[in-house]
């Protein structure tokens, strides 16, 4: 375990962030996209502690716990968002949803 | 402190009406807990008080901004009785406003991250909603689930660059994090500058300034236009206060960094909103473009900071909040009556009703910046404290897109004096309608002869 440094988490979060952010801009199902901003939070949390952990510090954990009931209230809402949508538009593929643009 | 009580137990007994059979005087208590907040706002003036652990400290710039956001709900809240009243889930729709009313209150306040984090997601996740309130509406749906989706993508990043600063410093607070980069100037690690612009990503997303701007039209477009109309009053404060109180608190030492990237921000988003907003047909879509060029100006106090571009932040969001107010309640009224939403639709208003043709010219001329409005003196002091901050590039720019800006304004204003499309269009059934845009012609007017009232309070 010696030879993990606080590098070897930045580079993770970094990369599973960076992949996050490629699923919300590339891919089209809200559903799927919900899941890579879900990732997205995720690699923060994870970042966080390995910080946290690094200085000696709790506050950054207890952060984690902040993003952790915000994700959830974000997920709540959305989702209900989606299904509102689903029940006009049959569908959730974000490509219906450009009828603003004209 | 206070104030953040008062309006979570407003919001909360709001939410709880349904139980206690109280839905009839919800609009009446609301008004009153918005009343209380506000005076017990103005009375923190002053105070420089901290509270919860440092995390939340009511300094001076934390009462004017928290006293702006109350008093313009206040306003909004008069003009959007339909909103309660139209729905079957009308306390739901007042708790929300009042939670996201506490978030933007927060978000004035802090003096940590957490809390700064916390206020934007209980002002967003309660936006999320209200922006699909219409839930039969396609459009409605639409412009929600692109807010929500932006919108979350923005925090993600704004964590993000929130973890790395953390990472850098080992403290969430602003003013410890100020000292720390104040005294480690020069051996930051190279990932606090990644977190520090990824923060600013996050916030500019909120903004809505270029690049980050492609969502605000459709949802601006999109939301129900009451809605619309507390977006771009309200939260658009909030997020300026939040970014700008970030940035002047936590990031001043390394300012060499940030200053060029919001200065060429802010020229690229008032032209870009200016030019597209002469191209739009539909008035709500038009304020929606003028509200990204708006944020453009107002980033011109990011690009200069100082005390002088503090004070022109204040006035130059007080004048637009209170112009936006005035503009929207014509829009919702003629929308009410017509069911459009193009500039033509206020065809005939001046002969229908000639003080509302003259008030909304007033609040038209305030956003485009003509003299005897408040907006002039808004552009006034920012474009002077931006030249003394040495930028004269930045305010030419910006002089040359606000011409263009006149343009579009004018083309409303005239469609106001013309003569009607339809001889029998009604526009305003009741004169109690149109209170809130006399009330914000009048503070128009006063902000515009009278500056000195609000220009030098901070």
């Amino acid at each position: 375990m010696t030879g993990i440094t606080i590098n070897h988490y930045l580079l993770l979060s970094a990369i599973l962030f960076c992949i996050g952010v490629a699923g919300v801009l590339f891919r089209r199902n809200a559903i799927i996209i919900f899941m890579c901003i879900e990732l997205m939070l995720n690699s923060v949390n994870l970042l966080l502690t390995a910080f946290s952990n690094q200085h000696n510090d709790p506050s950054g954990q207890i952060f984690v716990f902040f993003i952790m009931a915000v994700a959830a209230a974000e997920v709540a809402v959305g989702l209900a968002i989606l299904v509102m949508i689903y029940r006009n538009a049959r569908s959730v593929d974000i490509d219906f949803f450009n009828k603003l643009k004209e | 402190m206070n104030t953040i009580v008062i309006l979570s137990v407003t919001g909360i007994a709001a939410m709880m009406s349904d139980v206690f059979k109280l839905k009839k005087t919800l609009y009446g208590l609301s008004l009153l807990g918005l009343l209380i907040a506000l005076v017990f706002s103005v009375c923190d003036w002053g105070q420089y008080a901290s509270y919860f652990n440092q995390m939340v400290l009511t300094d001076n710039y934390a009462v004017v901004f928290t006293s702006m956001l109350i008093g313009m709900t206040f306003l909004w809240f008069l003009m959007s009785k339909d909103f309660f009243s139209s729905h079957s889930s009308a306390s739901e729709h007042y708790a929300l406003i009042l939670f996201s009313l506490t978030g933007g209150v927060m978000m004035t306040n802090f003096s940590d991250l957490t809390i700064l984090f916390l206020g934007l997601e209980i002002l967003s996740i309660s936006l999320y909603i209200l922006a699909g309130s219409d839930k039969g509406n396609l459009f409605s749906n639409e412009a929600s689930l692109k807010y929500f989706m932006i919108g979350s993508f923005a925090t993600g990043f704004l964590l993000f660059g929130i973890a790395l600063v953390y990472g850098a410093t080992s403290t969430f607070n602003l003013k410890e994090i100020s000292d720390y980069v104040q005294g480690h100037n020069g051996s930051l690690p190279t990932y606090f500058y990644a977190g520090t612009l990824m923060i600013l990503t996050g916030l500019t997303f909120k903004v809505s300034a270029v690049p980050f701007h492609f969502w605000a039209p459709d949802v601006y477009d999109g939301s129900p236009t009451l809605v619309t109309t507390y977006m771009l009053s309200v939260v658009k404060m909030a997020a300026f206060a939040a970014l700008y109180r970030l940035f002047i608190n936590c990031f001043a030492p390394v300012y060499e960094f940030w200053i060029p990237v919001f200065a060429i921000m802010s020229a690229v988003t008032m032209l870009l909103g200016n030019i597209t907003a002469v191209y739009q047909k539909s008035l709500k879509r038009m304020l929606a473009y003028s509200s990204i060029a708006h944020a453009g100006y107002m980033l011109m106090a990011l690009a200069s900071p100082g005390i002088a571009s503090k004070n022109a932040l204040v006035f130059y969001l007080l004048a637009y909040a209170i112009a936006t107010l005035g503009v929207f309640n014509v829009l919702y009224q003629v929308h009410k009556v017509t069911g459009r939403e193009e500039i033509k639709s206020v065809k005939g208003l001046f002969r229908k009703n000639p003080f509302a043709a003259i008030t909304l010219t007033l609040c038209m001329l305030s956003m485009a910046g003509i003299p005897p409005a408040a907006g002039f003196f808004g552009k006034y002091y920012m474009f002077v404290s931006t030249i003394n901050g040495g930028l004269t590039w930045l305010v030419l720019i910006a002089v040359l897109s606000s011409l263009i800006g006149v343009y579009f304004y004018f083309k409303v204003i005239i469609a106001a004096f013309q003569e009607p499309e339809l001889e029998n269009t009604a526009y305003y059934r009741q004169p109690s309608d149109l209170t809130v845009l006399y009330i914000c012609g009048i503070l128009s007017l006063l902000l515009g002869i009278l500056p000195q009232f609000v220009a030098g309070l901070l």
